[in-house]
């Protein structure tokens, strides 16, 4: 577990983070169970091709969930520093049911101020964002 | 059936009390892919202050789910959920949920706006612990699709 980063060390646009996740039906899956969401479009792809969409696609809210997970690892673990998180879903991310989805995250600082820092997430899925405003406030000394 | 257009500043009562598991903390914590000591090691939330393991930022939304079901299941709303996509989300918090509380969650419906055909419903969920002082609150904001 790193230190807990200082507000002096940063500078906006600095990179504090990043990552990739794969993620498999496995992990719809394990998400539907750990959350209760187990609308069906987040693992079957006839109920998914059947209202429109092109197949099976990851919950929101696990795109959001593991989104800032490297920003509370930067944070030595403490998700307490998390002040507020805020994202806008603006792109589905496809999760196929053989080779499964590759979601790259990269956390930079946004605004540094008086309670800490504004650290700005871009989430990409094939290239694309698959949020927007992602933002999360961290305290920081 | 559109959206109620007088849904807005509308309170549900309080959902009944969520007591946050132990389990339930590592069991989300390993399906958002989340790393951290403070999720699974109760010495290691102990050792950096808490009183137990600590959620991930976003286990907020199995709390706030209880009161978005009253939202969704109120045939005055005029939600039609199959026509319902997530638009946007919000938590703020005043500290992270832990193991061991019990939480009860409010939902007030803040706004209610057209755009396009469609409607978007924002619902705030005040996320309060068994002493009543403020955890979270939880924001959602639901675009309902209009009928084609």
């Amino acid at each position: 577990m790193s230190a807990v980063p200082s507000k002096a060390a940063l500078a906006v646009g600095d990179v504090i983070a990043e990552h990739d996740y794969h993620l498999t039906r496995d992990t719809l899956v394990r998400y539907a169970g750990a959350s209760g969401d187990f609308n069906p479009i987040h693992y079957r792809d006839d109920v998914a091709t059947s209202v429109g969409l092109d197949g099976v696609l990851a919950h929101g809210m696990l795109t959001m969930g593991l989104a800032v997970q490297p920003v509370v690892d930067w944070l030595g673990g403490d998700s307490g520093k998390v002040l507020d998180y805020q994202v806008r879903f603006t792109r589905p991310v496809l999760v196929d049911g053989d080779t499964g989805a590759d979601v790259h995250v990269v956390a930079k600082v946004g605004v540094l101020d008086d309670d800490g820092a504004r650290i700005d997430l871009t989430v990409t899925f094939n290239g694309e964002t698959v949020l927007g405003k992602a933002q999360v406030r961290v305290a920081l000394a | 059936m559109p959206v109620n257009a007088e849904l807005a500043g509308r309170s549900y009562p309080a959902a009944p009390p969520y007591l946050v598991g132990r389990e339930k903390v590592r069991e989300f914590a390993r399906a958002v892919l989340a790393t951290s000591p403070l999720n699974i090691d109760p010495q290691a939330a102990r050792a950096a202050g808490y009183a137990d393991l600590v959620a991930p930022p976003t286990f907020a939304v199995v709390v706030q789910e209880h009161t978005l079901a009253q939202l969704l299941g109120d045939p005055d709303a005029g939600i039609d959920f199959a026509r319902v996509v997530h638009g946007d989300q919000r938590f703020t918090f005043t500290r992270p949920i832990v193991a061991g509380d019990e939480l009860t969650a409010t939902l007030t419906v803040t706004s209610v706006k057209s755009l396009g055909g469609h409607s978007m419903v924002t619902a705030e969920s005040a996320i309060v612990d068994a002493a009543g002082a403020h955890v979270v609150t939880a924001i959602s904001t639901l675009v309902v699709r209009g009928e084609e």
